[in-house]
């Protein structure tokens, strides 16, 4: 597509304060189609806070933010969901008393736009693919942490986001399970998503990203080449303690 | 023996809720007059119970107002019957009409409220109505009228028959309310309902378009409450403005119905209906007690369980009574019969 590099997010001064405290001042930050953005940031830099943003939880208290050429800073969540911005939370929020089969069905009717009978089987593919088939008929709330993620992300997937933010998902996976993550991630980026993942784990985002950014104090610290940022001095000084 | 006792104890409820609906289909053989008032009472209630669960256990619309529009409907129904000379029987749905109007600007006010401000102000909404009710000329003011013997006996010219006629809308009105309320949460929109009621922020982040939802709600709930209105007017054969809006009878009970037989649950708000007249009938003669039974039980079930009785039984259960549910589609298993390009790798 000709449009491939031109940007697929493109957030200008964003700010967001609480009170005194600005979380996110200033922000600037485009993303293409064509990217897995990883973004690092020590606790308090204001990541989560960002996606909140982007995904139309949070209201800005100035700046814009643009998908796909379009302005959708006064958006709804759900209207910026059926656009095609997907997210997972940090902290799971499942629908407790629902099954994990049906968490995964609101997202494919509702986010993604399908009938039930198309929703049903998108829903129970993307169970395959995150691993979760086995689980399908459990209440979401009797999963354990893990499975809550991988919950996360089964739904976001199941939105058939353009744009997929992930907050933190592959925090205590073993090696061979955070290699099936960043397959899924792989292979969803290669079927035409942009991808914006918040993450700790370094070693998953230098696998995975074609660019990483550094948040820092509610801006961005340092954007680049997963290596070139990682060997920074400031991101060492603020991120790594060095 | 132990994985047995959950289908046993679902078999035990299955069969209590056939035997249910087979006395309420038989009600008219089985019962004598006073049995069909009590009767038409509890479906009465039943029909507001599910729909103040709809509006608070899943739409989070906490309403202490859906009074407001059992008066409207009762109102109404007298307005079209007794004064405009429209068929009795006509009237019926022209007052849920009327009540489905009357949603609408009550909506634009209740819907800039959230949580404590939309409780107090669905109350306030509701005075309101009940006021301007009491103004009406040709409607008795504040003390209200009877209905004209002709519209009553349109219904039965008998007191027996007339019984008869009314416990059958009843029962039809509560059917008509239960089955579409099922069809509806098992709809797209009800999906989301059912999400927005485990998670509210996750389901606007997951599509489900809330504000939409949950005016679709509210007006949902309007014309059953009001053909409710017209049933009680029917059965009371009079209106006035503090029974035909009373909170305490067509809002308060109803909560505690909700609560006590499991919120946001299909289940919940039958179970609670059926409990209050079976405590009703065992203990009237105590007078205020039995309130205060209800209430203490009320507090007690909160405690304890958030989701009521039903959801204490559904700790046992192995699956819904109305499936509500949507399970895995069958065609899942053609997925699953070639694991190995899907399967997640075993952790190493």
């Amino acid at each position: 597509m000709a449009d491939d590099f031109a940007p697929l997010l493109e957030i200008a001064g964003l700010s967001r304060h609480f009170g005194g405290l600005k979380v996110i001042h200033a922000l600037d930050l485009a993303v293409a189609r064509t990217e897995i953005l990883g973004i690092l940031g020590p606790n308090g830099a204001g990541k989560s806070t960002l996606f909140n943003l982007i995904a139309g939880v949070l209201a800005p208290s100035g700046g814009a933010i643009r998908y796909e050429g379009r302005d959708v800073t006064h958006l709804r969540a759900w209207d910026r969901c059926r656009a095609g911005i997907g997210r997972t939370y940090q902290i799971p929020k499942p629908f407790a008393h629902m099954s994990v089969f049906e968490n995964v069905l609101v997202a494919a009717v509702h986010g993604g736009g399908a009938g039930i009978r198309q929703a049903r089987l998108e829903a129970a593919g993307v169970l395959e693919r995150t691993g979760l088939s086995a689980q399908h008929a459990r209440p979401a709330g009797s999963l354990t942490l893990l499975d809550l993620k991988r919950l996360e992300l089964a739904r976001a997937l199941a939105v058939k986001p353009r744009l997929l933010l992930l907050d933190e998902i592959a925090g205590g996976l073993t090696e061979a399970e955070c290699g099936t993550l960043l397959d899924i991630i792989v292979q969803v980026h290669a079927g035409g998503t942009g991808i914006v993942w918040i993450e700790h784990v370094i070693q998953a985002l230098r696998r995975a990203c074609t660019r990483l950014a550094v948040l820092h104090g509610g801006a961005i610290l340092a954007d680049g080449l997963p290596d070139a940022v990682l060997a920074d001095p400031r991101v060492k000084h603020v991120y790594l303690g060095t | 023996m132990a994985f047995r006792s959950p289908s046993l104890a679902m078999l035990a409820c299955r069969l209590a809720l056939l035997g249910g609906i087979a006395v309420l289909l038989l009600a008219p053989w089985l019962f004598d007059s006073e049995g069909l008032a009590v009767l038409t009472q509890f479906l009465t209630l039943l029909v507001l119970a599910l729909m103040w669960n709809l509006l608070a256990g899943y739409a989070d619309i906490i309403t202490v107002g859906q009074h407001a529009f059992v008066g409207i409907g009762a109102y109404a129904f007298y307005g079209f019957a007794a004064l405009a000379g429209v068929n009795p029987y006509a009237a019926i749905p022209l007052a849920a009409l009327v009540a489905l109007v009357a949603a609408v600007p009550a909506m634009a006010i209740v819907f800039r409220l959230r949580a404590a401000y939309l409780a107090v102000g669905t109350w306030v909404v509701a005075q309101v109505f009940m006021l301007l009710a009491g103004k009406l000329p040709g409607f008795g003011f504040g003390s209200g009228v009877s209905l004209p013997i002709a519209v009553a006996q349109a219904f039965g010219t008998d007191p027996a028959g007339r019984y008869t006629t009314i416990y059958l809308l009843a029962l039809g009105l509560a059917a008509v309310t239960l089955i579409s309320t099922w069809l509806l949460l098992r709809s797209r929109i009800g999906i989301g309902l059912t999400a927005m009621r485990d998670n509210e922020e996750a389901a606007g982040a997951l599509g489900v378009n809330i504000v939409r939802a949950r005016i679709l709600c509210f007006l949902w709930t309007a014309p059953f409450l009001g053909l409710a209105g017209a049933i009680i007017t029917l059965q009371n054969l009079r209106i006035s403005p503090p029974a035909s809006f009373s909170i305490i009878d067509w809002t308060v009970f109803v909560i505690f119905n909700v609560v006590i037989g499991g919120i946001g649950t299909l289940e919940g708000p039958i179970l609670g209906t059926a409990l209050f007249f079976v405590l009703r009938a065992y203990f009237s003669d105590l007078g205020t007690w039995h309130l205060i039974i209800l209430g203490v039980l009320s507090i007690v079930v909160i405690l304890i369980e958030p989701r009521g009785l039903w959801g204490l039984l559904r700790r046992v259960l192995p699956g819904d009574l109305i499936p509500v549910s949507h399970r895995r589609a069958a065609a899942a298993g053609a997925v699953r019969a070639a694991p190995e390009r899907f399967e997640p790798q075993p952790p190493a």
